[in-house]
């Protein structure tokens, strides 16, 4: 298994629950594994390791496992485990935190929904709005999904629900001021 | 802090890029209704672009100060600002509590943008105000054709609701404003259990299959309630609910604005354009309810 070490045993990070829990600001030792996140999740059935192990992962320093799953960009940001858990484990913050490490990292597994999150902020830079029609396409080049939609897509057009070109902004020097201070 | 004057409620509003584009109806209908309930919605000069759940998910600093522009804008137009989409709407509030408790941030915002933020004034979600600002007594007496026999499942879905520590105008578990609402049309409101499960909006365009399953157990439970359309205020949402919908055109559940709905209740004549724009259109089903 690529997660072992050279002697067949997991490689740990006993750093990285201090790590995630600093930056979530979250405290995931609170966690006694009552599985409420995982059977209210909706898209737990995507998922490769459920939430509930994600966070036990995370506790036990099992980094690389951790920024390398489908689970946390097959997370749909529904709130749904945050708002349960009866011990205010904020599921979703610890997500974006591993979300972020994940990216930076390079280790993203699911390249549609990071390239997704990518292209959209791109255009945000770009524009300071969002220009769907943009997205949409500039999305299926990057998965090479040219054909899929073309229906809906064309049927939208037709109906005026895809703006052709992207709204003038005036402002937008400041807006791109603000994607170079955060930059990092 | 809303400004009451004379003639009604004042807003900054905030309508987000969807309605610029793919939620277009939603706009329309949020304007005309607002105009006719005498709420008076002054578009936030430059507003951009709130980051949604790409900011937050990747990029959690960038995501406060996107928003927080926005805030700051607002602020200087001295009112709360009023937002048609949830997703908008929990950046928004997010961003404001975080711009209040990290001084770095407000720091950021006015040396990239030039604007000082001070978190005077709210956000409110157009549904928030229609139910708890004009009231549904108010909206009762301007019924002038109500929904009698439409079956409608209320969808509130996550942002709404959701975490309530943020959001917090209805129950985060069992919502009812949207139902309440719907009742005072006229509708006839089906009780359900998938109001608040998500949709897997977030999802639609860059995990297709994930999102079409969770569609179809939405679609699935509204229908075996009985309910032959759904109301959403979130253009995510919609969008999701009419593309991810399998099966063939005549067969799929027609999604409602709730201010769309409003808008055929209340009389508006642009209420039939709206509907054309719909992806599944909800002519028939209306047609056969008189309506």
């Amino acid at each position: 298994m690529q997660y072992l070490g050279k002697d067949g045993v997991a490689v740990i990070e006993s750093r990285f629950g201090a790590q995630v829990k600093e930056a979530s600001g979250t405290e995931i030792n609170r966690c006694y594994q009552c599985l409420t996140c995982s059977l209210g999740c909706p898209s737990a059935f995507a998922m490769d390791y459920l939430p509930h192990q994600i966070v036990r992962m995370v506790q036990l320093g099992l980094r690389e496992q951790v920024l390398t799953s489908s689970t946390i960009w097959v997370c749909a940001d529904c709130q749904a485990c945050a708002t349960r858990c009866p011990n205010e484990v904020d599921l979703v913050k610890m997500m974006d935190v591993l979300r972020e490490i994940s990216l930076r990292e390079g280790l993203a597994k699911e390249h549609a929904v990071a390239d997704f999150h990518r292209i959209f902020l791109g255009n945000i830079e770009r524009w300071g709005r969002q220009h769907e029609l943009s997205l949409i396409l500039m999305l299926k080049l990057k998965t090479r999904d040219l054909f899929s939609d073309l229906l809906p897509g064309m049927k939208m057009l037709l109906k005026g629900k895809l703006k052709l070109f992207p709204v003038r902004f005036s402002e937008i020097k400041k807006v791109r001021d603000l994607f170079r201070r955060t930059e990092r | 802090m809303s400004q009451q004057t004379a003639a009604g409620l004042r807003y900054a509003y905030y309508p987000g890029c969807s309605l610029e584009a793919t939620a277009r109806e939603y706009d329309l209908s949020v304007r005309a209704v607002c105009d006719h309930l005498g709420i008076e919605l002054a578009e936030i000069p430059d507003w951009n672009c709130c980051g949604a759940s790409s900011g937050h998910s990747t990029n959690r600093r960038l995501a406060s100060t996107l928003a927080g522009r926005n805030l700051a804008l607002a602020e200087e137009m001295k009112m709360d600002i009023a937002v048609a989409c949830p997703a908008c709407y929990i950046r928004l509030r997010s961003a404001q509590n975080e711009m209040k408790q990290d001084k770095k941030l407000r720091d950021e915002l006015t040396r990239s943008a030039d604007l000082s933020y001070d978190a005077r004034y709210s956000t409110r979600h157009l549904l928030d105000i229609i139910c708890n600002e004009i009231g549904l007594e108010n909206l009762k007496n301007k019924v002038v054709k109500p929904l009698h026999g439409l079956k409608l499942a209320a969808y509130y879905g996550c942002y709404l609701v959701r975490p309530p520590d943020v959001v917090a105008f209805d129950d985060p578990e069992n919502p009812q404003c949207l139902d309440t609402l719907l009742d005072t049309l006229g509708a006839e409101v089906r009780d359900w259990s998938g109001k608040v499960d998500c949709c897997g909006g977030s999802l639609s365009l860059s995990k297709r299959d994930i999102a079409s399953q969770m569609v179809g157990e939405l679609t699935e439970m509204a229908r075996r309630a009985g309910a032959e359309a759904m109301v959403t205020a979130c253009p995510l949402c919609h969008a999701n609910l009419e593309m991810r919908q399998r099966g063939l055109n005549g067969n799929k559940l027609p999604v409602f604005y709730f201010t769309e709905l409003i808008g055929l209740a209340l009389g508006i004549k642009e209420t039939r354009s709206w509907f054309k724009k719909h992806l599944i259109s909800p002519s028939g089903l209306l047609t056969s309810l008189g309506l």
